[in-house]
């Protein structure tokens, strides 16, 4: 068998090597069009797992690479003047030219052909396997866009990679913020004398400052200036180091006949969680366990290694793109504490939480436990049993319980479910009104609704949005159906209008009377007062549609009025529809929400509309919690299907969000079993 | 978790005799149901009809249809052919729906395919929510109805309609996956409790190579998709076994695994690897 393989970078050496290594006649050929010591980018990072992959893969390698590492398990971040330091993150570095030299070397050592200097213009058809390792432009790839499924999008911010002699000596962040906007560098060190430092900024801010005018000594220049305290003086160092954006790309397929794409020309991760390398080298042990294991046949071999590598690298692309997107938004993070702004640094790709930081670093967690407790104490508990005051409510922890779970003792909140404000506001014949319901647990949020267009329909235990045969007549903003086979609402008249304010004014007060702890107004779901937000449920020719908020701020103005408690507002924060609520207009609307006196925000999205697009799953309301808490400055409620404490202590303790809705799978930890009749265990009970 | 085996509608070779004969087989054994699949342009039979077919030669099993290509039919004639398929059984039928994945049913069958999701929206709000229509019976009352998809939108669709969620296919942890975004769309719709989670494999205990055959051509209209269901293709009692601890552990209700083989001895095979 003979292999070709195009590019010599980390992907394409490593898979030489393990393919000589484990099977000497297969006959393999590296084509590199660059001389053997040119090589852009300054150092790379590997994670200690990587590390044991590599050891397993092939021994010699792994000796000469960790011989040169720079090793840290410090994490620092720069951060308002102050530096706040995280431990226990196991990482190293090594130059990227030392790592291809030792991979060359041992390349020749098993026998493998290196071509220098060779571009191919075309793909090589003289192979058996042509391996495209020939990065994020391949032009092995390119040959077939079209059958790989390629796409290429950019992602994140601007940057660009220079090297420093300075040493530093941790993962270093630094943001420091201009009259342009935030910018921000990632800092390593890779070997004893340099370290990788990689300054990043928004496009926006990048223009601002005249970036995209700057020629490549003149950015070099600014950068120095801007980090000239961070670099203790020292210079930054230029490899062709030009202002970039990250191209993101994926391929839904990467093989086709006897061409199969490894390393960043099959997929790039956004270098803010430092997975590139690591990415092509496992993708190179992989692809060699799967020659072995089906025995060197060429097809089912790349259908294995597919199958093997698409999960984990599309989970790793995944984090990565969070990471870009929360470097792209960091700056409306800075009015965070530093110790929570660094916690929700370490926990943005969702790969590291609050349980997991405690057994990394267990001092860090503490001081953010003792900070979110406001207690100088050295001992608090995690952020999900953090206390929290709303306007005047001390809640004891920030766990809330849907009121239907079977067991929600310890819960800091209940909620009511829905609660209609009249007989005419029900969803079904079997939702309470607040005439007739009555708290059961406490403290309690009550939430206070009008069904609107999605009233008289079955019971929930059937269905939703089943319109009941015989049902009462609906009203909305505008005369538009809600779902197929739904009745048409009538459209709110003044008069009606006035009614229905009249009506949660009456709600209001009932909840005074009955103690409602927390009272909650429901903007949210596509009910009466939802269907007057949306563009897609308002039609209205009269002040109430040219204005789409002021019927439901009328009511909320008057309810906060004749309510003295904590008022909580549930929203829809985006339609997830076409043409509806984006994620920018639910975040405006918080901010009028916060002028009018709304204490909490209860954050939902979608249902606005019969047909919209969501997407469900584990914490899928997290982000958009996120974003209305640090943008509007308000707490924020959410759900979203957490299961667990670690989601809501890392969510709290993270601050993107302030209260959490958890949804508890049942427990079968322990079961009663049925004594047999001979057991001591019976004998015992019966003398 | 239960678990129920196919019934060979769809592999090469089956027809009426082994359909019975396997029905019979499978309502005496380990299995607690019997499903189908779907496909219009195929050669392949019509899974109500197969259903009818298994519903009178069994007493016990549930029937169920993982997945039935709802749009393909009218959602009065749908409700009809459900309905009568579960008065004939005796309340036995469980009804799973989705849109599918191949636009040549649609077209085999004569039926637009823009627009199916909405349609399919439609014929299920038909389905379970305009039972006054009397006109068309028997009762559709006590049917279980299960949706399958893995886009946003069927999630929604699975937690307003529906009684639970059909799984495509795939190893435990693509199950698990879909499992918690069916529960948290479950919650997002209010509806108590928990959805039913129903998952699906394949296997071929005996000829292996003829059972690869068959999923390579049943798959060819998903490219290079269709030996990734070859490879997954539970070939051995050992393979059966860890499929089916990894699909309970993720909390599966119900798992049924397919022929890839017209051979009644398959049935046999199945039943071993499962007490084994």
């Amino acid at each position: 068998m003979n292999v070709t393989v195009v590019g010599g970078g980390p992907a394409g050496l490593y898979l030489a090597i393990l393919l000589r290594k484990a099977n000497p006649t297969v006959d393999v050929r590296v084509l590199e069009r660059n001389a053997p010591d040119a090589t852009f980018g300054w150092g790379v990072v590997f994670s200690e797992e990587t590390l044991g992959a590599l050891r397993d893969a092939d021994l010699e390698t792994y000796v000469a690479i960790t011989d040169t590492f720079a090793r840290w398990d410090r994490l620092e971040i720069r951060y308002r003047n102050r530096v706040l330091r995280s431990r226990g993150h196991s990482f190293s570095a090594i130059a990227r030219r030392r790592l291809l030299e030792i991979l060359q070397q041992r390349c020749r050592a098993l026998g493998a052909r290196l071509d220098f200097g060779h571009e191919i213009e075309t793909v090589p058809t003289d192979a058996d396997l042509v391996v495209a390792a020939d990065g994020v432009n391949s032009v092995v790839r390119r040959a077939s866009e079209r059958d790989f499924g390629t796409k290429v999008e950019p992602e994140g911010c601007k940057y660009v990679w220079f090297g420093t002699p300075l040493v530093f000596d941790a993962f270093t962040f630094i943001f420091r913020e201009t009259e342009y906007g935030l910018f921000h560098v990632h800092a390593y060190p890779f070997d004893d004398r340099t370290s990788t430092f990689i300054v990043e900024c928004p496009e926006s801010t990048w223009r601002a400052a005249g970036l995209d005018e700057l020629d490549e000594e003149e950015s070099l220049a600014f950068c120095e200036r801007l980090f000239a305290r961070d670099l203790e003086g020292r210079e930054l160092l230029s490899n062709r180091s030009i202002w970039l954006s990250f191209p993101k790309v994926t391929n839904d397929t990467w093989h086709r006949a006897r061409v199969v794409l490894m390393g960043d020309a099959a997929h790039t991760a956004h270098f803010s969680i430092g997975s590139g390398t690591k990415l092509a080298m496992e993708d190179a042990i992989a692809l060699r366990d799967a020659f072995v294991r089906r025995a060197w046949d060429v097809d089912s071999a790349l259908v294995d290694y597919e199958l093997e590598r698409q999960p984990v690298v599309e989970r790793t692309q995944q984090a990565a793109s969070e990471s870009a997107a929360y470097f792209a938004r960091v700056r409306s993070y800075t009015r965070l504490a530093p110790i929570q702004f660094a916690f929700n640094l370490l926990t943005r790709s969702g790969r590291i939480s609050h349980a997991s930081l405690a057994v990394r670093d267990p001092a860090f967690t503490r001081t953010l436990d003792s900070w979110l407790a406001a207690t100088s104490a050295r001992v608090a508990p995690p952020p999900a049993f953090a206390a929290f005051t709303l306007r005047g409510l001390e809640l004891d922890n920030r766990i809330v319980a849907r009121a239907d779970e079977e067991a929600v003792s310890g819960a800091g909140l209940v909620l009511s479910g829905f609660v209609a404000v009249s007989p005419a506001g029900r969803i079904t014949r079997e939702t309470p009104t607040i005439e007739e319901w009555m708290p059961r647990m406490r403290p309690v949020l009550l939430q206070l609704s009008h069904a609107g267009p999605r009233g008289a329909c079955l019971p929930r235990g059937l269905g939703a949005d089943l319109p009941l045969p015989d049902g009462w007549e609906l009203v909305a903003a505008s005369p538009l159906a809600y779902g197929p086979f739904s009745a048409v609402p009538r459209e709110l008249d003044v008069d009606g209008m006035a009614a229905v304010r009249d009506e949660f004014v009456t709600g209001a007060r009932r909840a005074t009377e009955l103690g409602v702890d927390v009272l909650e107004l429901d903007f949210g779901h596509g009910y009466l007062l939802a269907s007057f937000i949306s563009p897609l449920r308002n039609q209205r020719s009269d002040e109430y549609g040219s204005e789409r908020l002021r019927f439901p701020l009328e009511v909320l103005d008057a309810v906060r009025r004749a309510w003295e408690g904590p008022l909580s507002v549930r929203l829809s924060i985006t339609d997830w529809a076409r043409g509806g609520l984006s994620i920018d207009d639910g975040v405006a609307v918080a901010r009028v929400l916060v002028e009018h006196g709304c204490d909490v925000v209860h954050a939902v999205a979608g249902q606005t509309i019969h047909d919209d697009r969501p997407e469900y799953r584990r914490g899928f309301l997290t982000a958009l919690s996120d974003r209305v808490r640090t943008e509007a400055r308000i707490p924020i409620l959410v759900g979203g299907h957490l299961t667990t404490l670690d989601d809501v202590s890392t969510i709290v303790g993270s601050g993107r969000a302030d209260l959490c809705i958890l949804d508890l799978p049942s427990a079968d930890v322990e079961q009663e079993v049925a004594a047999a009749p001979d057991s001591p265990a019976r004998q015992v009970a019966h003398t | 978790m239960n678990i129920g085996v196919g019934l060979p509608t769809t592999t090469p070779g089956a027809d009426g005799g082994l359909v019975v004969e396997w029905a019979q087989r499978a309502d005496a054994g380990p299995f607690s149901s019997l499903a189908v699949l779907d496909r219009f342009a195929y050669e392949s039979l019509e899974p109500f009809t197969a259903l009818a077919a298994a519903a009178g030669v069994t007493a016990r099993v549930r029937l169920a249809t993982m997945i039935a290509v709802a749009p393909l039919r009218p959602a009065a004639l749908l409700a009809k052919e459900a309905a009568s398929l579960h008065a004939l059984s005796r309340g036995r039928l469980t009804l799973g729906l989705a849109i599918g994945a191949r636009i040549e049913d649609y077209e085999a069958a004569g039926v637009e395919h823009r627009g199916r999701g909405r349609r399919f929206s439609e014929q299920l709000a038909y389905f379970r929510g305009r039972v006054d229509e009397e006109r068309v019976g028997p009762s559709r009352q006590g049917i279980e109805l299960l949706v399958g998809g893995a886009s946003g939108p069927a999630f929604a669709r699975m937690a307003r309609y529906s009684d639970g969620y059909a799984h495509g296919g795939g190893p435990p942890r693509a199950f698990a996956g879909a499992a918690q975004r069916a529960e948290a769309a479950w919650r997002d719709f209010d509806r108590p409790g928990r959805p039913r989670l129903w998952g699906q494999g394949y296997f071929a205990l005996g000829d292996t190579e003829r059972g690869n055959a068959y999923l390579r051509d049943y798959y060819a209209f998903t490219g290079p998709f269709a030996e990734r269901v070859v490879t997954a293709n539970l070939t051995s009692p050992r393979a059966v076994r860890d499929f089916i601890r990894g699909y309970e552990e993720a909390g599966c209700d119900e798992l049924v695994l397919f022929p890839t083989v017209s051979d009644a001895a398959e049935l046999d095979r199945l039943a071993e690897a499962l007490a084994g």
